[in-house]
């Protein structure tokens, strides 16, 4: 984009006057602790910063010290606002090296453990968007407040499965520590029905609102060839034309079992980012519906004796597992020596690569612009800085 | 000396009314958005329905301590709440609540409430500039913009009335507005467009939320008042919020027929009630918009402004000048 001559035609100056403006760590629409350093021209950004690494935790050496059947609790505080698929993806890897089957009704479970869970995230991606748009005082409070009180029941659904509302600890090396409890399913459907009617309600409300469409058609527009070099992934990669699903494209646990859609819109902005997401809702749901239907008996696991913390001994071997998470391909990669803990491990966090793309669409924008677009990349900053 | 006693009685009464007024409207707002947000809001700060809550929010701000930001230009900065209160209270000056019930009620009130309303943005601007805070300047950069824009549709929706009424006096323009069919709002056509053009205008002015753009948490963290807390916070909310009320109140009687309504002819009291239940009125409409729409970006609003709603306006008022110099002002 031709920013500088955008300046000039229309402020009137050729853009000596500029001020440097730090956005976070401490922002009411940092999403976490991200730091983003504006230099701007009057209102309009021309080059952003941004300073990770906040929230750094060690993440990577700490699965170092703990064994494999310790380190799943763990791996769901890299992304907490959508758990369950860090768990899945290194239970993955440990799985991969180890050839550990997974019993089908254990596959089952993952798959809607990780569905709920990317409507849960997506209500919560909603709801803090249209904060940043609305603002804590005005409509985006709104639909704010709407979004928490449908991730609420999933979150219900969740407590009830493992006793745990955000960090849940569910999966385990050859497959998942709770079953089904009674009469889950059928709170389960009636869940599930009432956000798919209340997804509806959203669109309207948001879709006929003129401001809204004025503050996501045409902003922060990526296109299909830099999303690709930039290496982003999931809805954003989808927004921008992309059909690339891990689920579609190297179908893992029981993905093959099941008819869904992989939304794509080509338009590349905000807009088109919240159409993905939007139709994703509906296709988790649409799966979920469907594993509960087919949802095979038996064990919920190949070594359902597994109760030392030292128990499970991967051979030597390594292995990259990846998943399709809530904000895109969450991948772990894990070297196993033979013991009870892996050698070496490394995220691949999604929002982390996803981030990338902000110095690219940001700068030509209005400071407006800013927290919608990144509201509309969904980063979560426990999974960047793990 | 009598009249001056008698000014000083009634100023003192009308604007701890005001105040006691203003604070009461927060706490209805923050009920009103909660049903909306499918939540209950205040509750248990004074039995029923939080009602002591508005006076607990004031209390702890007074006690909270008083920060000037070091590189601040302290002068401007512990002026600028002053200045920025001190218009948006005395618009309340012109305003009758009843016939012959007003502080002054002057002979071009219209335009002295429409004057000193655009006052506060000099208050506004000392704040911005004086607490050395580059959101705070941002916030204060787009506020002239947005003022300076949008005072001239309100100003231009608001003389509608006054040219139909053909007069510049709040109490003549209420006065021409006798029963429920005569109200300027049920006037064909220039009625309801101006009382829309009034609406939009005012919720800019007021930067309420879909044109909050000078507080705009989600960018500005605050805005203006970013560096402010304690008291000087509270007197910008309260000029804020008295602002506001002002505006329903001037929105009520140009549009709504001010005290106006069933019995109020024989009744005063009731006039009175009638006419503070209309302003509360436009009060939730704007609140109703505030909660329901996401904030709109800065050349946008100019772009509404200076591209529609100004022309607009114009258009409008010409032809109430065109309608009023073929038929006549009404009177009442």
């Amino acid at each position: 984009m031709d920013i500088e001559g955008r300046q000039v035609l229309e402020m009137g100056y050729g853009g000596a006057e500029r001020i440097t403006m730090n956005m976070g760590p401490q922002h009411p629409s940092s999403h976490g602790v991200f730091r983003a350093i504006l230099t701007l021209e009057g209102e309009t950004v021309i080059a952003v910063d941004a300073v990770v690494g906040y929230l750094h935790r060690c993440h990577e050496k700490l699965s170092e010290t703990l064994t494999y059947t310790q380190y799943p609790s763990i791996a769901s505080k890299t992304d907490y606002v959508a758990a369950m698929t860090s768990e899945l993806a290194y239970v993955r890897a440990a799985e991969m090296i180890g050839k550990i089957d997974v019993p089908k009704r254990a596959e089952y479970v993952r798959v809607i453990a990780a569905e709920l869970q990317r409507v849960a995230s997506h209500c919560l991606w909603l709801g803090t968007w249209c904060l940043d748009m609305g603002g804590a005082l005005g409509g985006g409070a709104t639909v704010f407040l709407y979004c928490i009180r449908e991730r609420e029941d999933v979150l219900d659904l969740f407590e009830s499965l493992t006793g745990a509302r955000l960090l849940y600890g569910l999966h385990q090396v050859g497959g998942v520590r709770y079953d089904i409890p009674a009469g889950w399913a059928t709170q389960c459907r009636q869940t599930v029905d009432k956000i798919d009617r209340r997804i509806d309600e959203f669109e309207e409300m948001l879709e006929s609102n003129a401001f809204f469409m004025a503050r996501t058609q045409g902003v922060g527009v990526a296109s299909r060839e830099l999303a690709q070099e930039v290496g982003i992934s999931g809805p954003l990669l989808r927004g921008s034309g992309v059909n690339y699903d891990i689920r579609r494209a190297e179908p893992y646990s029981s993905y093959g079992d099941f008819d869904f859609k992989v939304p794509v819109e080509t338009a590349g902005d905000c807009f088109a980012r919240y159409r993905v997401r939007m139709v994703e809702f509906r296709e988790s749901i649409k799966i979920v519906r469907q594993a509960l239907d087919g949802l095979p008996a038996g064990p919920i696991s190949s070594r359902p004796g597994v109760k030392s913390v030292g128990q499970v001994r991967i051979p030597k071997g390594e292995a990259y597992a990846r998943v399709e998470g809530a904000r895109g391909e969450v991948g772990c990669y894990l070297i196993a020596d033979g013991s009870a803990k892996p050698y070496r491990m490394k995220w691949r966090g999604a929002s982390f690569s996803n981030l990338a793309i902000l110095p690219h669409i940001i700068p030509g924008h209005k400071v407006a612009d800013v927290v919608a677009i990144m509201g509309s990349v969904d980063p979560v900053f426990g999974e960047v800085d793990r | 000396m009598t009249a001056a006693i008698y000014a000083f009685i009634v100023g003192f009464i009308v604007l701890n009314g005001i105040i006691g007024v203003v604070t009461y409207i927060t706490l209805l707002e923050r009920k009103f958005a909660a049903r909306m947000q499918s939540r209950i809001g205040p509750y248990y700060l004074g039995w029923p329905h939080g009602w002591l809550q508005p006076i607990a929010d004031a209390l702890k701000l007074m006690m909270k301590e008083d920060i000037v930001p070091a590189l601040a230009d302290r002068r401007v900065y512990n002026l600028a709440p002053i200045v920025f209160l001190v218009p948006c209270m005395l618009i309340f000056a012109t305003l009758p609540f009843a016939p012959g019930l007003g502080v002054a009620d002057l002979n071009i009130g219209i335009l002295f409430f429409l004057a000193v309303s655009a006052m506060e943005i000099v208050g506004l601007f000392m704040g911005g500039w004086g607490s050395n805070n580059k959101y705070a300047l941002l916030s204060v950069m787009r506020a002239v913009n947005q003022i300076i824009s949008y005072d001239l549709p309100f100003i231009f929706a608001a003389l509608v009335p006054a040219l139909l009424a053909g007069s510049l006096k709040l109490s003549g323009i209420a006065a021409a507005q006798p029963d429920v069919l005569h109200w300027f709002i049920f006037y064909p056509v220039i009625g309801q467009l101006a009382f829309v053009a009034y609406i939009v205008a005012m919720l800019a002015a007021e930067n309420r939320v879909p044109f909050d753009i000078l507080e705009a948490e989600s960018e500005l963290i605050a805005g203006f008042r970013v560096e402010y807390s304690g008291m000087k916070f509270a007197l910008i909310q309260l000029g804020e919020y008295a602002h506001i009320t002002a505006t329903s109140f001037l929105g009520a009687l140009l549009f709504l027929g001010a005290w106006s309504g069933p019995g109020a002819a024989e009744h005063p009291g009731l006039g009175i009630l009638y006419f503070l239940l209309k302003a509360v009125g436009i009060f939730l409409l704007v609140t109703w918009v505030r909660w329901s729409f996401v904030r709109i970006r800065v050349d946008q609003i100019l772009a509404i402004s200076w591209k529609l709603l100004l022309p607009a306006t114009l258009v409008l008022l010409m032809a109430t000048a065109v309608v009023v110099a073929w038929k006549g002002p009404v009177v009442g």
